[in-house]
């Protein structure tokens, strides 16, 4: 039983430290809480039952469901990336020099927005994804772990991975990092600033893509109002690890995935997204600076 | 041609603009609608770009304007004569759609003190509003209190609530102060929905009493968006009395530069809370009103997209701006229901205008007229 | 006797040294100037002697009270009062309002008086109003009063900071480089200003890049260079102290 809760939860923090990276990220570079990312997640959730619907229609899955599956993650990433680049461009970039709170009630902005956008577009009702993965897996110690479990625990362990060694590794990643020492500085050193706030904007997005395609598999339904309460639990994982740390970010998923499986195991499901909340304001109110985060004294 | 020279062409950025985005769009629709965003994308940015080249208008957040004396002087009474003869010429429908309008405005002159005197960001100001709607909920139905007693115990529990979240959620830097809040209405409401023994869960609260007066029931329609309006009117006269005073003025430094007014002698601290207590009061009456109106609570009245809402009404008046809050509460309840067409598209064209009011005109709608504090 | 004592004032800001034991006492209705490089620690003195920032280590007293353990708006209340050198008017309210803000601890009435407008409210209100008029004249911005802050001109910017801390009925004014970005006509005024503050009885701690034109008005001049007070005295004293001039001329000439 503890284990296969931890396996449930470990599958659900994979997901949420997917999304945390991108608002850890972003608020690591911008000092923005960019409160739409959920709804990029939930973007890529539809996108995923759309282009996998459209290789279904066509024929591409009866004849090699990997490729078909293989171009839908492709086709989603590419366009969940084009909508957060779209979204800092026109939504936040405007507002760099405004009062803090601008940007931020722009990005309520955003978020409305894309959910009403795609609730008009693809309706109200629950979206279905179009392939059913099953439940066969692997069984050891009296628990069942899902190959698809499996699958997003490791992509989202690889994909961390890779994300960590890019951001220490190249050119771009340590650009990155400079960018959210100092912009200043960043720039008299000639790296454009502009360029990797959108790189920044495209990668998040990208992860966000990822993590919805593999929940729409997970749970087989999506709606159009997923993004708000994910997002909340994603910001609240990057929060707990401290945000603009991003190995903070996946540890704080990954904790936030267990005590949720394991507080709608052991105490109530009714409360189950309270958890999130819960931790978020204890968080806030005890150590914002998080767990791996490092205090800062503001200049006067 | 290269990139930089794209980017100086109106015609051609528009073109790559629009079609940009009709790709984007395409996946989620078909190509005929992708084909109709496209050109209509492509017509308007060309225009607007073309204008913007051409420099014949000036740029629009740089336009103040204060209004003539007499017209501010003469503002006032008529719109509340406009106000006190509306049932009079108004079917049903519009005057139930006025005393909601009504109840919006008590919430966005309250918010209006947290977000736009002090500063402070509130996401989860519906949290309030339904405690003060359950409040007289199961006090009347519970207890058998009725509506008049029920009054300052709304007001007064909304406005204990605020001051205990408030009083640690302070510390913290404006955008996360924004996300307690949030995180605070959300809990507020999974509480309603799943305390069952007193809220009765998702399933909400029945039979609750109207007010009466002087033994008779208020139940008329005519009756009750009398009541209402003359609570907004209260609210008002309140609202502005404390905003032109010392403790108005410690609101608003506090906004503008929180370090210079800490320097003066404020106690940012306590001005503070006195916002978010003063401000969380006519959150709880608005609840009451809105409980014994509809004779019904239940947690889906209060959701995360009611907060927004009423932030909306604030933004799109005109942060700090007491009228403004006024305005915004009644262009948001009134043009979605005037506008029954575009009912559906309703909290779309909400999302796209927070971000236009943030990027073009952030002091709102009435914040040209510059927001006189101080009576001459 | 004196009104200000600060003994072994520390203020660090993790690896940095802000300020490193830093001591000195002050007479009641002086003009005392604080001189040093650019990052000698002025301004991180001011704030920690005004609370904007808690003090590492040290104490400050300001007549018989501790100060250094109080919040801002404590000590402003107790009489200290400041400008800054980054300029932070209330932008959105008129020049008059600014002002008015300041007399927040000096005229009070309850939260009754004000829903009810009661005489006592409007004649309180009138009085701070009243007040606030005359700190305008007295530097000389009046004609401003009901322009928005953030449309002043820049000196009278700096001029309504001034104003601004004197309605506080301070007994110390802190003024944070109250020349800085003038032209040598408009720095005399305000050099002149400073004279005329001090002869209603305040006190002034004044900060001042320039050597020379502080020299004129100061009874008192200490000097900070990377933290450390390295001399105090009367302005001939400071002149002709070496140490001034290698830390003074030794960075005047890096620039
Ligand atoms: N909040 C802060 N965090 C970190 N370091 C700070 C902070 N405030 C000041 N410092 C550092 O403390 C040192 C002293 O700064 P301070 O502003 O007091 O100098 P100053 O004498 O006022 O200089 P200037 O003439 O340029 O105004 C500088 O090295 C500065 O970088
Ligand atoms: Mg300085």
């Amino acid at each position: 039983m503890l284990l296969q809760q931890l396996i449930n939860g470990l599958t659900l923090g994979g997901v949420y430290a997917l999304i945390a990276l991108g608002y850890t990220m972003v608020y690591g570079i911008l000092e923005l809480i960019n409160f739409a990312h959920g709804e990029i997640y939930m973007l890529g959730a539809y996108l995923g039952i759309i282009f996998l619907g459209l290789f279904t229609v066509a024929g591409l899955t009866a004849v090699s469901l990997p490729l078909a599956l293989f171009l839908t993650v492709l086709l989603t990433i590419i366009v969940c990336s084009a909508y957060g680049f779209t979204m800092e461009k026109v939504a936040y970039k405007p507002l760099r020099n405004a009062p803090r709170l601008s940007p931020l009630i722009s990005a309520i902005g955003v978020s409305i927005f894309l959910q009403n956008y795609v609730m008009l577009t693809q309706g109200a009702t629950d979206k279905v994804f179009p392939q059913r993965f099953g439940d066969s897996g692997l069984q050891f110690l009296n628990v069942n772990m899902t190959y698809l479990q499996a699958l997003i625990i490791i992509v989202s362990g690889v994909l961390m991975l890779s994300l960590h060694l890019f951001i220490q590794k190249t050119r771009v990643g340590k650009a990155m990092r400079a960018v959210a020492q100092d912009k200043t500085m960043a720039a008299l050193a000639g790296i454009n600033v502009n360029g990797i706030i959108s790189v920044t904007f495209i990668i998040g997005a990208g992860l966000a893509a990822v993590a919805g395609i593999m929940v729409a598999s997970y749970y087989g339904l999506v709606n159009y109002y997923i993004g708000y309460i994910v997002g909340i639990k994603a910001f609240t994982a990057a929060v707990l690890g401290g945000i603009g740390n991003i190995p903070g970010a996946m540890l704080g998923g990954i904790i936030l995935g267990l005590v949720e499986s394991a507080g709608a195991a052991y105490i109530s499901s009714e409360y189950k997204d309270a958890y999130a909340f819960i931790i978020l304001i204890v968080i806030l109110l005890i150590k914002p600076d998080g767990i791996l985060g490092k205090n800062t004294e503001e200049k006067v | 041609m290269n990139y930089e020279a794209i980017k100086k062409h109106p015609v051609l950025k528009a073109l790559l603009i629009s079609l940009f985005a009709a790709i984007l769009f395409l996946p989620f629709k078909d190509i005929k609608s992708s084909t109709i965003l496209f050109a209509i994308m492509f017509i308007f940015l060309s225009a607007v770009l073309l204008i913007k080249k051409s420099q014949v208008l000036p740029a629009l957040p740089k336009i103040r304007w204060t209004p003539p004396h007499f017209l501010r002087a003469a503002s006032v009474p008529s719109v509340i004569m406009v106000f006190i003869l509306l049932p009079f010429f108004l079917k049903d429908y519009y005057l139930d759609v006025l005393i909601m309008s009504g109840i919006y405005m008590l919430l966005a002159l309250g918010l209006n003190i947290i977000v736009g005197f002090t500063g402070l960001l509130n996401l989860g100001f519906a949290a309030f509003y339904a405690i003060g709607a359950y409040t007289y909920a199961i006090a009347n139905t519970k207890l058998g209190l009725d509506f008049w007693t029920s009054i300052p115990l709304s007001a007064g529990i909304a406005a204990l609530s605020g001051i205990a979240l408030a009083i640690p959620a302070l510390r913290l830097r404006g955008d996360y102060l924004a996300i307690v809040t949030l995180g605070f209405g959300e809990i507020v409401r999974l509480v309603l929905n799943n305390w069952d023994s007193l809220t009765n869960g998702p399933n909400g609260i029945t039979g609750i009493a109207r007010p009466s007066l002087f033994g008779a029931s208020l139940d008329k329609l005519n009756t009750y968006y009398y009541l209402v309006f003359i609570f907004v009117v209260i609210a008002v006269i309140i609202i502005r009395r404390v905003e032109c005073s010392r403790i108005g003025r410690a609101w608003i430094s506090i906004k503008e530069n929180e370090i210079a007014a800490s320097s003066l002698g404020i106690n940012t601290t306590k001005y503070k809370l006195y916002a978010f207590g003063f401000g969380t009061v006519w959150a709880g009456i608005a609840g009451i009103l809105f409980a014994s109106k509809m004779q019904f609570v239940s947690p889906e009245s209060f959701t995360f997209m009611e907060s927004v809402l009423i932030l909306s009404m604030v933004i799109v008046g005109g942060l700090g701006n007491t009228f403004g809050a006024i305005a915004g509460a009644f262009i948001l309840v009134l043009l979605p229901e005037l506008l029954r067409e575009v009912q559906s598209y309703r909290m779309l064209i909400l999302g796209i205008a927070l971000v236009l009011f943030m990027l073009f005109r952030p002091q709102g709608i009435l914040g040209g007229f510059k927001s006189v504090h101080f009576r001459r | 006797m004196y009104i200000l004592d600060v003994r072994e004032l520390t203020k660090h800001f993790g690896g940095i040294r802000a300020i490193e034991d830093v001591s000195f006492k002050i007479k009641g209705g002086r003009i005392v100037s604080i001189i040093g490089p650019n990052g000698a620690g002025k301004t991180t003195l001011f704030n920690c002697l005004t609370g904007t920032t808690r003090s590492t280590k040290g104490s400050i007293r300001f007549k018989e009270t501790e100060i250094s353990k109080l919040p801002s708006h404590k000590i402003a209340e107790l009489g200290i009062a400041r400008t800054f050198q980054n300029i932070r008017l209330f932008s959105e309210m008129t020049t008059i309002e600014n002002v008015m803000v300041s007399q927040h601890t000096r005229v009070r009435y309850d939260f009754l008086s004000v829903i009810t407008r009661s005489g006592g409210f409007k004649t309180k209100e009138r009085s701070i109003k009243e007040k606030a008029f005359e700190y305008l004249e007295f530097v000389g911005i009046e004609d401003y009063a009901d322009t928005q802050a953030d449309s002043l001109p820049y000196g009278s910017r700096r001029r309504l900071e001034i104003a601004r801390a004197l309605a506080t009925e301070a007994h110390i004014i802190l003024l944070d480089e109250p020349t800085a970005g003038m032209n040598p006509i408009e720095t005399s005024e305000v050099m002149a200003l400073i004279k005329k503050i001090q002869e209603l009885g305040k006190t002034i701690i004044l900060i001042e890049h320039d050597m020379k034109l502080v020299m004129g008005v100061s009874d008192r001049i200490i000097v900070l260079d990377h933290g450390v007070k390295i001399a105090e005295g009367l302005p001939d004293d400071v002149r002709n102290n070496p140490m001034v001039i290698e830390a003074y001329l030794g960075s005047e000439t890096n620039h």
